[in-house]
C-alpha cells in the first residue's frame, strides 16, 4: 500500500456517523488496501499521473471553514432547490428548505435509509474503479434524490460544492444518489467551485443515478475550480427501458482532474446524450473517460467532447463504447474535437469502440487541431484584433456546445466566466503554427 | 485616398506584383481586370495585409500614411475594406456577434461610443435587408452553410455597417447568378456618396454594367499595362487579353 492509501485508510476509520453504511464503508475500506496503486503502466491511468495526490499527502479533512466564501464565488442564479457543502461539510444557512424526496443521508428517514443502502454503490462497481472503492470507504454523508413513478421534481436540485483555502492539504468527499422511478423526472446540477486562491484541496465526489422505465434525468457537472486543485470524481448511471440521460459535463481548473461517466444501457430503448467541454491552461491537466455499455438492444449514445488546451496544460479524452453480443440495433455516435491553443499544450484522445453485435450503426471521430489562421485574418480584416479573434474563435469552438445547454440559467452563468478564460490570451498566442 | 507606387510583392519566395503604380482620388471607381496569374487577389491581399503576401519595395499611402506599415486590423479601422473573393465559414462565432465585434472595433477607433446590442441590432436588421438577407442570417454562424450568393451579399453587408472609405472587391461577381450580381451592384452603387473609393477586381465585363467605374486598368504580369475608361472593358470582352500582353497595346 502506498501512504496516500494508508492515510486515506486512516480518514476512512474516522468515519463514524451513519453507522447503517458501515458495511458498504468496510467494503469500500478492503477494495482500497488490496488495489495496486497506478503507475504510468496502468492503462486507464497513463497519461494522467497520480503524483500530485501522493505528493501532496491529504491527511487531513477539510476544515468546516465558514469564513467569506459567498465573496469569492457566484452561485448559479438558477431556481431550484439549492444544497451547498463548504468544502464537504453541508451549509444549512446556506441552503433551501428541501422537499419531499430530497434528503442528506444523515437525516434519512427509515425508508430512505432502506433505499440507500440498496442502492448505493451498485450503480458504481469500486471493483473497476479505484476512487470508487475510495469514495465507498469514505461515505458517511452525501445527498439522495428520489422521485417516485410517475412523479416529476418542481424544481432542478442544485448542489454547490464550494471549496476554500487549506493551510495544510486536505480532503473532501461527496456523494450523491438519484433513484428516478418509472416515468419519473428530475434535473441535478452539481457545481464545484472554488475561488483564486491556492486551494491545497484534494475532493472525491461520486454520483450514481439510477434513470428507471420511461424516466428522464437532465444532469450537470460543473467543475470550475482553481488550478492547484485535485479533484477525481465520477457519474455513474443506470438506464433502464426507454430512460433517457441528458448529460452536461465542464472542466476547468485543477492539477489533476479525472472524472470518469460509466453508462450502462440495461433496458430497450434507452438514451444517452452527453455533451462535454474541458478547458485546461497553465499546467492544469483535465482527463474525462467515458465508458458506455451497450448491453441490451434498441439504446442509442450520442455522445460530444470538446476540448481547447492552452499553455503547457494537458488533456486527455478516452471515449469507450461497448456493444455486447445482445445489443443488436444500437446507434452510437461519439465525437471528440480538440484545439490546441499554444505549442506546449497536449491532448492524447482515445476512441474505443468494442463491438460484438453485427447488426449495429456506431461511429466515432476525434481531431485534433490548431485556430485557422485564415479565419483569423477575416475577422481581422474587420477591425478585431488577433488576441480578440482568438478570444471569438476559441469560444466559438465550445460555444456550439453550450447553445445546447437547455438549462438558460447555466447558459448565461458561463458563457462570460468562459469567454474571460481567452481574453487572457497572451502572446503565445501568436506564435501558433497552424494544419 | 491611394497612391500605389512601384509595388514589388511576393508571395511564398515567388514575385508577383513587379511594379505597380495606381492613383485613386477620393470618390472614384477603378476596374482592375486581368486574366488569371496576373495578380489581381495579391494587390487586395497585399493591401489588406495577409500574412504571406509581402510588400517588398515600392509604397502605398492610404490618406496620407504610410499603409504597408500597419497591421491588419488597423487598415481596417483606418476605413479599408476588402471582400473576399471567399469569405471564411466560422461556427459558432454568430454572425451578429461578428458584426458588432467589428463595428464597435471601428467606432472605438473613431472616438465613438459603442452601440447598444438593442440599437446594434436594429441597424443590422436594416443593412439585412438592403442586400436581400433575411434577418436570420444575423443569428447563424459566420457564414455558415450560406451559399456563395450569400456569402458575397454577406460581405457587402459588413462593407454597409462598416462604411469604409475604400472598398476593395476582390472577384465579388465570381460565382453570382444575375439576381444576385444585381443585389451585390445595388448595395455597392448605394454607398458611391462622392468621396468613397472603391477598387473593383474582376475577371469578367458583366460585372462592370452594373457598377459603372471611372477607369479601367488591364493587370498582366504584375504591372499595369494598359489603362482606359470603361469602354476598355468592353474592348477586353471581345478581344481577350492576349493583345496587351503581347506588347501591342
Amino acid at each position: 500500500m502506498t501512504d496516500f492509501q494508508q492515510q486515506a485508510l486512516q480518514l476512512a476509520s474516522q468515519q463514524n456517523g451513519t453507522d447503517w453504511l458501515a458495511d458498504l464503508r468496510a467494503r469500500g475500506a478492503d477494495r482500497w488496501a488490496a488495489a495496486v496503486w497506478p503507475t504510468r503502466k496502468t492503462e486507464a491511468w497513463k497519461y494522467t499521473p497520480l503524483l500530485p495526490l501522493q505528493n501532496d499527502n491529504p491527511a487531513r479533512w477539510a476544515s468546516v471553514a465558514d469564513c467569506a466564501w459567498q465573496q469569492a464565488i457566484d452561485p448559479i442564479p438558477v431556481d431550484a432547490t439549492r444544497l451547498v457543502f463548504v468544502n464537504g461539510h453541508f451549509r444549512p444557512e446556506h441552503s433551501s428548505a428541501l422537499p419531499a424526496g430530497v434528503a442528506r443521508f444523515s437525516e434519512a428517514d427509515a425508508a430512505q435509509r432502506e433505499l440507500i443502502r440498496s442502492q448505493l454503490g451498485t450503480v458504481m462497481d469500486s471493483s473497476l474503479h479505484l476512487f470508487g472503492a475510495l469514495s465507498d470507504a469514505l461515505a458517511a454523508d452525501g445527498v439522495l434524490i428520489h422521485v417516485p413513478r410517475n412523479q416529476t421534481l418542481d424544481k432542478p436540485v442544485y448542489i454547490l460544492n464550494v471549496s476554500t483555502p487549506e493551510a495544510q492539504p486536505a480532503m473532501s468527499s461527496q456523494r450523491v444518489l438519484v433513484v428516478l422511478e418509472d416515468n419519473a423526472e428530475a434535473e441535478l446540477i452539481e457545481h464545484y467551485v472554488s475561488g483564486d486562491e491556492k486551494q491545497n484541496l484534494f475532493v472525491t465526489a461520486m454520483t450514481e443515478v439510477v434513470v428507471g422505465n420511461n424516466a428522464r434525468m437532465q444532469h450537470y457537472r460543473i467543475n470550475l475550480e482553481q488550478e492547484d486543485l485535485l479533484h477525481v470524481g465520477g457519474v455513474h448511471v443506470d438506464l433502464y427501458r426507454d430512460a433517457r440521460f441528458l448529460g452536461f459535463a465542464l472542466g476547468q481548473g485543477s492539477r489533476l482532474k479525472r472524472i470518469d461517466y460509466h453508462v450502462n444501457h440495461c433496458g430497450q430503448g434507452a438514451h444517452l446524450g452527453l455533451n462535454g467541454v474541458y478547458l485546461p491552461r497553465n499546467r492544469q491537466l483535465i482527463d474525462y473517460h467515458t465508458n458506455v455499455e451497450h448491453k441490451v438492444a434498441h439504446c442509442t449514445t450520442d455522445e460530444v467532447f470538446r476540448g481547447i488546451i492552452g499553455d503547457s496544460a494537458k488533456a486527455v479524452f478516452n471515449g469507450r463504447i461497448h456493444i455486447h453480443q445482445d445489443a443488436q440495433k444500437t446507434l452510437a455516435e461519439m465525437s471528440n474535437r480538440n484545439l490546441l491553443t499554444s505549442p506546449n499544450a497536449e491532448v492524447n484522445t482515445k476512441p474505443e469502440l468494442e463491438i460484438y453485435a453485427d447488426d449495429v450503426r456506431c461511429g466515432h471521430g476525434a481531431t485534433i487541431a490548431q485556430l485557422d489562421e485564415t479565419s483569423i485574418f477575416y475577422l481581422q480584416s474587420r477591425g478585431v484584433t488577433r488576441a480578440e479573434a482568438v478570444r471569438m474563435l476559441s469560444f466559438g469552438f465550445i460555444n456550439e456546445l453550450l447553445n445546447e445547454v437547455p438549462e438558460q440559467a447555466i447558459q448565461d452563468y458561463l458563457r462570460p466566466r468562459l469567454t474571460a478564460l481567452f481574453g487572457q490570451a497572451d502572446e503565445k498566442l501568436g506564435q501558433m503554427t497552424y494544419e | 485616398m491611394l497612391s500605389i507606387k512601384g509595388l514589388h510583392a511576393k508571395v511564398e519566395e515567388k514575385d508577383i506584383l513587379k511594379g505597380l503604380d495606381i492613383e485613386v482620388k477620393p470618390g472614384e471607381v477603378h476596374a482592375i481586370m486581368g486574366p488569371n496569374g496576373s495578380g489581381k487577389s495579391t494587390l487586395g491581399n497585399v493591401l489588406s495585409g495577409r500574412p504571406g503576401y509581402e510588400a517588398t519595395a515600392g509604397s502605398v499611402q492610404f490618406k496620407g500614411k504610410d499603409l504597408l506599415e500597419m497591421d491588419t486590423e488597423e487598415r481596417a479601422r483606418e476605413g479599408l475594406f476588402l471582400a473576399f473573393q471567399y469569405p471564411v465559414e466560422i461556427p459558432g462565432v454568430s454572425n451578429m456577434e461578428f458584426l458588432k465585434v467589428s463595428v464597435d472595433a471601428k467606432r472605438k477607433h473613431l472616438g465613438l461610443p459603442e452601440l447598444s446590442s438593442v440599437e446594434f441590432m436594429k441597424l443590422a436588421r436594416e443593412t439585412s435587408k438592403r442586400v436581400d438577407l433575411d434577418a436570420n442570417f444575423l443569428k447563424r454562424g459566420v457564414n455558415e452553410g450560406f451559399s456563395g450568393g450569400e456569402k458575397k451579399r454577406n460581405e457587402i453587408m459588413q462593407m454597409m455597417l462598416l462604411e469604409p472609405d475604400l472598398c476593395i472587391l476582390d472577384e465579388t461577381d465570381s460565382g453570382l447568378d444575375i439576381d444576385a450580381l444585381q443585389v451585390v451592384a445595388d448595395g455597392v452603387n448605394s454607398m458611391r456618396d462622392g468621396k468613397r473609393s472603391f477598387i473593383v477586381v474582376t475577371h469578367y465585363q458583366r460585372l462592370l454594367d452594373y457598377i459603372v467605374p471611372d477607369y479601367v486598368h488591364v493587370l498582366a504580369d504584375g504591372r499595369i499595362v494598359k489603362t482606359g475608361t470603361k469602354e476598355l472593358a468592353l474592348e477586353l470582352e471581345a478581344k481577350g487579353y492576349g493583345w496587351l500582353e503581347n506588347g501591342e497595346g
